[in-house]
């Protein structure tokens, strides 16, 4: 997705509109299309920034310069003088004062347009995936020749924790000490599985790197091996991703004919090789322990934890489990080393992250960015605006078992740390960006309908809380709530979470949880005027569901 | 060809591959790169793919390598497709249907000339 240079926001809090806030957004719209710089700059209303002496303000990024009072006659100026010919107009910069609030980390966060920054998709739309020559020209494998050449494992591991890569499966682990404790762990063999299974829907960020670059998967789970110390690995390729297991499986081939997989790989003495194996189209088998009964050949149900797959994976032996998003970040942090990588997005969660996104934005597809970057910004920089004009509702993140984001977080900076603390989930990272004629009940139906249909059943809050919860769902869409179901909907939300077995179950509950603490009037409006605000939901009887 | 047993084997390798890109793109060599991820193939990369090959066919064309490579993000792009003429900046083109790629083979890989209605920046 294209980025662009500059991003104009403009203050639009009650104070600011009654001082021509939208006079000034429609002229900096006509004075950028006047300049032709529409396709490099973007411009967006950010509602209250927390200062109100000079408003409106308008705040130009990378700078963080602040402008303001900006009345509409000033904006060709500042078009002119700062967005055309890259000068600051220092005569119009609001008074200096101390900041506090959402101003004073907007711009603490100068100089650091979020432009997409690639790592994980480095080559992937570049190279030709079936073509090792490709790859190394794109410095391929010099990674796994410098860890079994100029390495020990336990310098490796040091490496990797000091970088602060954190796991891209959803859980945010860090993967240093998940590595240290496979290392630590008794047992022999070993074994590395990269967790291809991707069955989130609405997230094919891994399906990039599998068909766009798959050796960097190989070499970096070779250089997984080496740390923790295995000789077998396996890919668990989620079934419908024929192509990339196609691709897979020649990569892994012209590796072994290069020696780059096999025995002595690089004359060190160290010896790896990989299987694929393709799953069967179940969500559960995405969950670690699931996927390992799977490559089994048993049923694909969680295990009981602990112990955990870094002790009693595979076959019962220590195993590490890795996503693939974190995988593709290996090769790159062993080349430039910890420090660099660490510089890169926030201090809690260093790195970049992809999303994918999709909804009602002018531009969907794939972007990665730096870590820490708000939502407000992937809907006007990546996604260039809401469709149509439309006002932004939530997002939903990280596919079904991510959180639904409203309008009032979309500050929130996207990384592991901040989004707990606001209590929601980044997962997956798909981001599903929704307009007001979303109907959070019919989102949450949507979303329950699928845990319904992919809950394993071994555990009875996940089986029966799910298939419950659908049905008060649609109860409530076709005008037969009540306003009990609502209490009984968050005893679900809370029993799925609490007392689920895996991470299905107990992620399965959060759409309940979110639609009834940020959208309670209109799920409320539902029962209570049996209308659906938002239009959508049928609201008339039909046969109750079973 | 002998397996990569040290840091310098792998040097040779990659001083070879780009040797040899360098005296492709030194004589003028003309590339056509095709998205082909699923996403790409979804949306027709193959019909394209087929249109730009057929076109080589029956126009005699010579020094055109057609090759493939993964989806680079812009979904809403896709079928994409990428010219490289000898050491010229890559051109990136979007929504290439059969018909937009033999334009673009007549237009751009034959007569030099970028087919702008269909080229985007990335
Ligand atoms: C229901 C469920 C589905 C999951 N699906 C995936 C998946 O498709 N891909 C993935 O990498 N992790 C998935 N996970 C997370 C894995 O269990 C595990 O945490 C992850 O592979 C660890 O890798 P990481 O440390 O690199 O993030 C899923 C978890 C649950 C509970």
């Amino acid at each position: 997705m294209k980025a662009v240079r500059s991003m104009v926001l403009v203050s639009s809090d009650p104070q600011s509109m009654e001082r021509g806030a939208q006079e000034v957004f429609d002229r900096l719209q006509s004075e950028i299309q006047a300049f032709h710089l529409e396709d490099e700059i973007s411009i967006t209303m950010v509602g209250d920034v927390g200062r109100h002496d000079a408003t409106p303000l308008l705040i130009v990024y990378p700078e963080a310069v602040i402008y303001g009072p900006v009345t509409p006659d000033d904006v060709h100026f500042l078009v002119e003088e700062h967005l055309y010919k890259g000068r600051i107009a220092s005569n119009l910069q609001a008074p200096a004062r101390e900041l506090t609030g959402r101003i004073a980390w907007i711009s603490a966060r100068k100089g650091t347009l979020p432009a997409e920054h690639r790592i994980v998709l480095e080559r992937a739309g570049l190279i030709d995936p079936d073509s090792i020559d490709d790859y190394i020209v794109h410095e391929g494998y010099q990674a796994l020749g410098k860890v079994l050449t100029e390495m020990t494992p336990v310098e490796l591991i040091a490496e990797i924790e000091k970088s602060g890569l954190r796991g891209r499966g959803g859980a945010g682990f860090p993967t240093g000490t998940k590595w240290r404790f496979v290392s630590k762990a008794a047992g022999n063999p070993k074994y590395v599985i990269c967790n291809a299974d991707e069955s989130e829907p609405g997230t094919f960020k891994d399906r990039l790197v599998l068909e766009g670059d798959p050796h960097s998967i190989l070499e970096a789970m070779a250089i997984a091996a080496y740390a923790v110390g295995a000789s077998e690995g396996y890919i668990y390729v989620r079934g419908e991703y024929r192509l990339a297991q196609e691709r897979l499986k020649t990569a892994i081939h012209q590796a072994r004919e290069m020696g780059l997989l096999g025995e002595n790989i690089f004359g060190s003495g160290f010896s790896f090789d990989i299987h694929v194996h393709s799953g069967a189209g179940a969500y559960i088998c995405g969950e670690e322990t699931a996927l390992i009964e799977s490559i089994e050949g048993k049923r694909g149900e969680p295990r009981p934890r602990p112990p955990y797959p870094t002790t009693n994976g595979l076959w019962g032996k220590p195993t590490l489990v890795n996503n693939v998003e974190t995988l593709a970040n290996i090769p790159a942090i062993v080349r430039h080393g910890a420090a660099w990588y660490k510089a890169i997005g926030t201090p809690s969660s260093p790195g970049t992250k992809v999303y994918t996104v999709m909804g009602n934005v002018n531009n969907t597809g794939l972007i990665e960015v730096p870590m820490g970057i708000t939502l407000r910004e992937v809907i006007s920089i990546y996604g260039k605006g809401m469709k149509n004009g439309s006002s932004f509702k939530l997002a939903q993140t990280g596919g079904s078992s991510g959180s639904i984001i409203p309008a009032s977080l979309q500050d929130t900076p996207m990384d592991f740390d901040s989004f707990s603390k606001a209590g929601v989930a980044l997962g997956s990272g798909a981001l599903l960006i929704c307009d007001e004629d979303t109907c959070v009940v019919d989102l949450a139906k949507v979303l329950i309908n699928f845990f319904r249909f992919e809950s394993c059943g071994k555990c009875n809050p996940c089986r029966i809380g799910n298939q419950r919860s659908f049905e008060i769902l649609t109860n409530i869409s076709e005008g037969r709530g009540t306003l009990s179901d609502l209490d009984f909907l968050q005893m679900l939300s809370d029993n799925m979470t609490l007392l689920s077995n895996c991470g299905l179950g107990q992620t399965a509950g959060t759409p309940l949880r979110d639609i009834l603490k940020y959208f309670r009037a209109e799920v409320e409006a539902h029962i209570r005027l049996k209308v659906c605000p938002a239009g959508i939901c049928p609201m008339t009887e039909k046969e109750p569901v079973h | 060809m002998a397996p990569i047993k040290s840091l310098e084997d792998l040097q040779r390798v990659r001083d070879e591959a780009l040797e040899k890109r360098r005296v492709k793109s030194a004589s003028g060599q003309t590339q056509v790169i095709v998205g082909m991820g699923t996403c790409g193939i979804a949306a027709g990369a193959r019909d394209t793919m087929k249109a730009i090959l057929e076109y080589i066919e029956h126009s005699g064309l010579t020094g055109v390598i057609v090759t493939q490579t993964g989806c680079i993000g812009l979904c809403e792009q896709e079928p994409i497709v990428q010219v490289v003429i000898g050491d010229q900046p890559k051109v990136t083109y979007g929504k290439v249907n059969a018909e937009t790629a033999r334009q673009i083979m007549r237009e751009h890989v034959e007569e030099g000339k970028v087919v702008d209605s269909h080229s985007i920046n990335l």
